[in-house]
């Protein structure tokens, strides 16, 4: 039992790895990663919403008439967004500033439907609790690579940390970059992936 | 697994989880209404006394010309004010608080919130170029940029969010010489 859910932690990581092989939630992936920094905030908070958006719908998935189980996964959804981008503002407004308008895009976040819909739905709530950590966890090292590529092309620095003097080459913080940085990625990753 | 679906249970359980959901975030709004409205507040005082020169005693928020702004006094007279000016950046409001001495001369700004591209015009927060400038731009420089003629130096591959800065600080040059006719 202890086996099994501590490959439902790691399979996010490859097998199930939400941004390179499920390619869910590309809108924060692509939008968010101009930094290593912002990568990694981004995934964080999204894996607060996922951990606890999926133990609440494992709670109450049994009891919902199938009809309306979408509305009702959305509302829980959008009330732990909201409930994070409250606490965001009061403790962390740094952190809000950065991410602001991305913090209330996290209730379209595939992921989150798509983990409550195929897994959390079907499952009890410790198993739920680790597959929202698992996936979570895949996606905030996902963006983070993503981030730290983007923001050494573009901005020549690690994390914030300068070492190359002068503008790096602009394309990679724009759209464009995140573009070609997730496709060269991918390719990598699914080549691991497949061995 | 899922429960069968019938109009009553349906509309029983949509209430339910409606109304939970409302009142977890009633609360969670009430808990954190202090310390969001405190961390507002905190930096709006900090941006004035960071835009002005230091052992003034600023004064409460008073408005001239659709503009928000702060005078700091030393031995009751003034020696400079902090307007707070909003102009259209390349990706909505560009808001800034601009300090300004009676003379026209800048003392310092800082944004106070903006939707520039990060990387590009939201280098203007970060900049060290493009802020320093800032610090002491004197009075009778032109607030254009430097492509239209101006002497402000833009940021690389962002004019249109240094054009929405020099124009937002123009303005509260504006508002304190008109202040310093009156």
């Amino acid at each position: 039992m202890a086996g099994r859910r501590f490959s439902l932690i790691t399979k996010g990581f490859l097998k199930e790895n939400p941004t390179f092989v499920l390619l869910l939630g590309m809108c924060p992936t692509l939008a968010t990663t101009t930094s290593a920094i912002n990568g990694l905030e981004m995934g964080l908070a999204t894996l607060f919403v996922l951990v606890l958006s999926n133990i609440a719908i494992s709670l109450i998935a049994p009891k919902v008439p199938d009809k309306v189980h979408i509305p009702v996964y959305i509302v829980v959804i959008a009330t732990f967004v909201t409930v994070l981008q409250l606490l965001m503002q009061a403790f962390v407004p740094e952190v809000y500033r950065t991410l602001g308008l991305f913090i209330p895009l996290i209730v379209v976040n595939c992921i989150i439907l798509g983990r409550a819909e195929a897994f959390a739905g079907k499952n009890g709530w410790l198993d739920s609790a680790c597959d929202g950590l698992g996936i979570g966890l895949g996606f905030t090292v996902s963006l983070t690579v993503i981030g730290i590529i983007r923001e050494i092309l573009g901005n020549g620095s690690f994390f914030g940390w300068k070492f190359i003097q002068g503008d790096g080459i602009l394309a990679f913080v724009m759209a464009p970059g995140a573009f070609l940085v997730l496709g060269y990625l991918m390719v990598i990753f699914n080549k691991i992936a497949k061995k | 697994m899922a429960a069968k679906s019938n109009l009553l249970n349906m509309a029983l359980c949509l209430t339910l989880v409606c109304l939970f959901c409302a009142a977890l975030l009633g609360g969670v709004y009430a808990l954190t209404k202090e310390p969001i409205d405190n961390a507002a507040a905190a930096e709006a005082k900090a941006a004035i006394a960071q835009v002005l020169p230091e052992g003034g005693e600023i004064s409460q928020a008073l408005s001239a010309g659709g503009y928000e702004y702060y005078e700091s006094r030393m031995d009751s007279v003034v020696n400079a004010y902090a307007v707070k000016t909003s102009t259209n950046g390349f990706g909505g409001l560009l808001t800034l608080m601009v300090g300004v001495l009676p003379d026209g001369t800048i003392y310092n700004t800082k944004v106070l919130s903006h939707s520039e591209t990060p990387g590009l015009g939201a280098k203007c927060t970060s900049d060290a170029r493009f802020m320093a400038q800032w610090k002491g731009f004197a009075a009778g420089k032109k607030l254009t940029v430097t492509k239209d003629g101006g002497d402000v130096d833009a940021i690389t591959a962002s004019t249109i969010t240094s054009r929405a800065y020099a124009k937002a600080v123009e303005q509260a040059r504006e508002l304190v010489k008109s202040l310093q006719e009156e």
